[in-house]
């Protein structure tokens, strides 16, 4: 935990500094696996964030450098993941492990 | 002006042919050998035969590779079809074994899903309203 707290933390709050990147990861929580297509799509109907797919692009490499977001080839497409295990970690950080829920607090 | 043709590239016209037609249920339009196998193959939507054609284009340019590859990875449709139910076409093409690279998703009025054609190209279908 110790040797975890330098720069892999850093990069996991900076990813999560910015209100774009966090509905990325919302929307992935919703459905895990979308293509750059599908995650564009979310982003400007049902957030209306009219990000140019570059953009969107660098959101997402910034998310998977900071191990949020993990990509995999299924034939010839991208499919785009949500990790919430360096969440984890950042917040064991300052509850202990093992107390990531509410409950983990009594006794 | 109007629209009455337009193109998708397919890797081959045998199989584009079985798929538009037979999963899809597009209907053949045009059957014209053009030299060698190639041939003018264009199919139409069976409510609208008079309407558009889409025309099954072999994908042999060597732009078209690159071109198709980088779009099928970023999981872009080269064309959208309207279906009066996207939920009742995904499960129905879906148990034809047809896979899906976005399954249906509601945007305000509109919905849709894409999937593979199978000959090298994703496809939207969408329920817009009237």
């Amino acid at each position: 935990m110790l040797a975890y707290g330098g720069g892999v933390a850093d990069d996991v709050f900076r990813a999560l500094a910015d209100p774009t990147r966090r509905t990325i990861l919302d929307e992935l929580a919703e459905r895990s696996g979308q293509t750059l297509f599908e995650i564009c799509g979310r982003l400007s109907t049902k957030h209306r964030l009219g990000l140019s797919r570059q953009a969107v692009s660098q959101h997402l490499a910034v998310l998977e450098a900071a191990g949020l977001v993990e990509t995999r080839r299924e034939g010839r497409c991208k499919f785009h993941e949500l990790n919430t295990a360096p969440l984890r970690r950042i917040t064991e950080r300052w509850l202990g492990p093992g107390t990531a829920g509410p409950e983990g607090s009594s006794s | 002006m109007k629209i009455h043709l337009t193109s998708v590239f397919v890797d081959d016209q045998t199989r584009a042919e079985h798929f538009y037609t037979e999963i899809l249920g597009f209907v053949k339009k045009q059957d014209v050998p053009v030299g060698g196998t190639d041939r003018w193959l264009t199919v139409v939507s069976p409510d609208e035969t008079g309407g558009a054609e889409l025309l099954l284009e072999p994908a042999r340019h060597p732009a078209v590779g690159p071109y198709r590859e980088a779009l099928v990875r970023d999981g872009i449709p080269l064309a959208q079809f309207a279906v009066e139910d996207v939920y009742a076409e995904h499960a129905r093409l879906s148990g034809l074994g047809v896979r899906f690279t976005q399954d249906p998703l509601e945007a305000g009025p509109v919905t849709t899903a894409v999937f593979d054609d199978t000959c090298g190209n994703l496809i939207q279908i969408a329920t817009v309203p009237r």
